[in-house]
């Protein structure tokens, strides 16, 4: 047996040790916020905090979870005024919309360890997370938005 | 039943009862409409929202026309429902195909409130004004709210066409403007609900080892490991299509399991022998020479101005050059993914779905039912970019519903999608021109060859149909003495479909960069030598006294091909980008759904042949303009979109197999590898709205690959540019 904090909550889990966090987050606890887009850790769709820190929910096995608290975009903020949150909406950033659970996740670790991002802290920060639809520029400057920074 | 062009306002054709596919609203007004006693108004959503952001900017326009106050307007998806006439979310048609229609919805509504709001008063109609969810008298000062007319208005006849008056621009509240997006709370917490995430009870989940090979089939499978991993419940075959394959299932062996991860992890313990069958053979290097040699010879002439062999035989100075596109996948970032269940001789399924009724379509055909017998939910569309107009995926869940019983998930795995797309065509290009003393060209020829998407639908099919030849390659809008465009016959190998901008893609490719040599060869500034060959302004008809030029699908006469817009866009985006002050710039321009295009691309690379895109600036005519911000949100993606074209992209193939997997061996653009500023730049007109959705992304690529050879000399024939070392 797992046990594993989700957005606050005690869980346990009893499947396979090999199941990756997202699928127990997408299919088990129903979170389907956090996307599945790759498998790999090549887009970011599933990007969650693992102990604060911004992870790729699809390659990280349950075993490699246990004892750890997982936030994911469900809990990043409650009712979902997150400052990244509210910049994302003073942007319009989304399109299609289903990449921006990962990007905010990752853009809030990112403010979080470095409160006034550069261009390239952004860049280096956002690679890992695609989006297709390309609303990176808006990505960018909700960023800045939320930061304090001028765009 | 009615077509797309019937312009079904339903609430003169259709009964004012509203059908299951509607609002269950107190009074329906129409097919797209439903307001309740607490005024609430609820708004049909027919297009599928894929980001365009279509599902706000449709009803926006019913609410304005309604004289409604968009924070008391709800909006609610369609079933698929031929009575919508055409939900087909694809060719950038939503907003010029149902702008007028959407206008009338609400203007007829509102004549029946007005009409309402007079008997109730026992004052002429013409008195009553309907603004912001009431209706007002002028001469009294009375006022009363939509819901408390929500009776007396059902009682209203409803108006005939002729009676309808549509509110001025002057009194545009939404239309012009802009409201938030319905869905932008539920995109940015997590909530917005996505094929992927859609669930229906007692549901099990299937992954799919499909045929490695297009028409591939199953010879024997040895299931024994798959059975034993935890969680899986069954394994179930799929046939393989009989061609035409269209949106048929290509075959294969399902695992199906209690979550999506058992049902993949089952999926890799299956041994299957296949037979593979003729398409084994293709082979992506070979089948490009084939391509580029087919391109040397003389074809099908497509349009003929002057004679350009007699010009040619003149002699003079000669430029050729062959240009190359590789095939392309469209990975939105959900793969395709629906839920299905068939009980009772009857399916219901939700799906990230372009178009719900060609789903119903296919999964009846599937099943062997009726399509009234297929009841279609349309999710929200983790992007779509054409892959999802087709429903393959949908027909998987289904039949595999059938044959298990129970509601059936299926989730295509990143690797799957690579694989097993619906790809953008691969092309070889041939140009050729002979140009005169003063540099300008007195005979052009354009030779084009790639495997069509009629080979979807059926096989054998070899050239370009009109739709694709119209985008971009019979109407090339310069006036050149001796002009001729030819298309030449490939076979498809793998499936074939659009993908955002279609045939655009290579053919603005080859003629906005053919165009470019061309201004270098003369030591001209190409834009002035873009602006000289486009001529005077004037109405170009591609095939005059022919055919009809396609034009995708709208008559020359109510949406001319007007050099004229085509030219200020040009010039505007001069003026805007700071053209001429740098060397690292960029331009193309092109005319794609009615849009017209120019762009201005800046572009670094550095000494290890690195390359930056820091700006880009778009000048856009697509006409009237509904909703500005998503306008520009639909260039600002469409940059990006055709950046990872220009830059990234590329789909090979051998013994048949589709080489690429995933985002590691098929890459598209990340932030940093992104124009970091777009500029959209839309140029003010009255005309009908034309499309947003895919027009910015044609002259990316030539743009970019204009700019490389702008800034460091090297000219890029083939896309993508990493193909080629820069430095």
């Amino acid at each position: 047996m797992i046990r594993v904090e989700v957005n606050g909550e005690e869980r346990q889990f009893e499947g396979d040790p090999d199941m990756p966090l997202l699928w127990y987050l997408h299919d088990l606890l129903e979170l389907t916020g956090t996307k599945f887009g790759c498998g790999m850790g090549l887009c970011g769709a599933c990007t969650v905090h693992l102990d604060g820190a911004a992870t790729r929910s699809c390659t990280i096995p349950m075993k490699r979870a246990e004892g750890k608290s997982v936030v994911t975009i469900e809990g990043l903020h409650i009712p979902g005024d997150h400052p990244v949150q509210q910049a994302w909406r003073e942007m319009n950033v989304p399109q299609c919309g289903y990449c921006q659970s990962g990007q905010i996740m990752q853009a809030a670790a990112l403010l979080r360890d470095k409160p006034k991002p550069t261009d390239a802290d952004i860049d280096e920060a956002m690679q890992g997370n695609i989006c297709r639809c390309g609303t990176y520029q808006r990505i960018r400057a909700a960023i800045k938005s939320a930061a304090g920074v001028r765009a | 039943m009615f077509g797309a062009g019937a312009l079904v306002l339903g609430s003169q054709i259709l009964p004012v009862r509203a059908k299951a596919s509607t609002t269950n609203a107190a009074w329906s007004p129409s097919l797209f409409l439903g307001v309740d006693t607490d005024g609430t108004v609820t708004i049909i959503a027919h297009r599928s929202e894929m980001g365009t952001g279509i599902r706000t900017s449709l009803p926006m326009v019913v609410a304005d026309e309604l004289g409604a106050d968009w924070n008391r307007v709800k909006v609610q998806q369609a079933l698929g429902d031929e009575s919508f006439g055409s939900q087909d979310t694809d060719g950038s048609c939503s907003i010029r195909d149902f702008y007028d229609q959407m206008r009338e919805v609400g203007a007829s509504a509102r004549l029946m409130l007005e009409r309402a709001a007079a008997s109730k008063w026992s004052v002429p109609a013409s008195e009553c004004k309907a603004v912001n969810h009431a209706v007002s008298h002028a001469g009294s000062g009375r006022s009363v709210g939509f819901g408390e007319l929500v009776a007396l208005a059902a009682a209203q006849p409803v108006p005939r066409k002729e009676e309808l008056h549509l509110i001025s621009p002057a009194e545009f509240r939404y239309i012009g403007k802009g409201v938030p997006l319905v869905d932008l709370e539920a995109l940015t917490t997590g909530k917005g609900m996505f094929a992927m995430d859609a669930r229906m009870p007692g549901m099990v989940f299937a992954s799919i080892e499909r045929p490695p090979v297009l028409g591939g089939k199953v010879n024997s499978v040895d299931d024994s490991g798959a059975r034993k991993v935890t969680g899986v419940s069954g394994i179930v075959s799929i046939p393989t299509f009989k061609p035409p394959h269209g949106f048929q299932p290509l075959g294969g062996v399902a695992v199906i399991a209690d979550n999506t991860w058992s049902a993949m992890q089952g999926r890799r313990k299956l041994k299957i022998d296949w037979d593979l069958g003729p398409n084994a053979a293709f082979d992506s290097v070979s089948f490009r020479k084939a391509m580029v040699e087919t391109s040397h010879a003389p074809q099908k002439v497509l349009r003929d101005v002057g004679n350009v062999d007699q010009e040619f035989a003149k002699g003079g100075k000669v430029i050729e050059a062959d240009y190359y596109t590789p095939l392309l996948a469209h990975v939105p970032m959900e793969p395709p993914a629906a839920v299905a269940e068939f009980k009772d001789g009857k399916c219901v399924v939700y799906a990230a779905t372009q178009s719900p009724v060609d789903l119903q379509n296919s999964v009846a055909a599937g099943l062997g039912i009726d399509k009234k017998d297929v009841t279609c939910h349309v999710t929200l569309l983790g992007g779509g970019f054409g892959r999802k107009s087709k429903p393959d995926f949908a027909v998987e869940a289904a039949m595999l519903s059938k044959t298990v019983g129970k509601p059936v998930k299926v989730v295509w795995s990143r690797e799957d999608d690579v694989r097993f797309d619906y790809y953008h065509s691969t092309a070889a290009m041939y140009m050729k021109a002979q140009l005169d003393h003063s540099g300008k060209p007195t005979a052009w020829l354009q030779r084009s060859v790639f495997p069509p998407i009629g080979s979807t639908f059926a096989p054998n099919t070899t050239y370009g149909d009109e739709g694709e030849m119209a985008m971009g390659w019979t109407d090339v809008p310069f006036e050149i003495p001796n002009h001729r465009a030819e298309n030449g016959p490939a076979e498809a190998h793998v499936r074939i479909g659009w993908l955002r901008s279609v045939a655009n893609v290579y053919h603005a490719f080859a003629v906005q960069s053919f165009v470019n040599e061309l201004a270098t060869a003369a030591g001209r500034d190409p834009i002035d030598y873009f602006l000289e060959l486009l001529g005077e302004p004037r109405k170009f008809d591609p095939h005059p006294g022919g055919k009809p030029f396609g034009n995708y699908g709208k008559s020359l006469e109510n949406y001319p091909w007007d050099t004229g817009r085509l030219r200020r866009v040009v010039e505007t985006v001069r003026d805007q980008s700071g053209w001429g002050k740098k060397k690292t710039l960029g331009f193309a321009a092109h005319r794609s759904f009615l849009t017209y295009v120019a762009v201005v691309a800046e572009v670094d690379v550095n000494d290890r042949g690195q390359v930056r895109i820091p700006r880009v600036h778009m000048a856009i005519d697509c006409g009237q303009v509904i909703h500005p911000d998503r306008v520009k949100a639909q260039f600002e993606g469409a940059a990006v979109f055709g950046t990872s074209i220009a830059m990234l992209g590329e789909i090979t193939a051998s013994d048949g197999r589709v080489k690429q997997s995933n985002f590691d061996s098929y890459p598209v653009a990340r932030i940093h590898e992104s124009p970091i500023e777009t500029h959209v730049h839309i140029v003010a007109s009255n005309e009908p709205p034309t499309g947003v959705g895919e027009p910015g992304v044609p002259p990316m690529a030539p743009a970019i690959c204009n700019a490389i050879f702008a800034g460091t000399g090297t000219r890029i024939r083939e896309l993508p540019v990493k193909k080629t070392k820069l430095v």
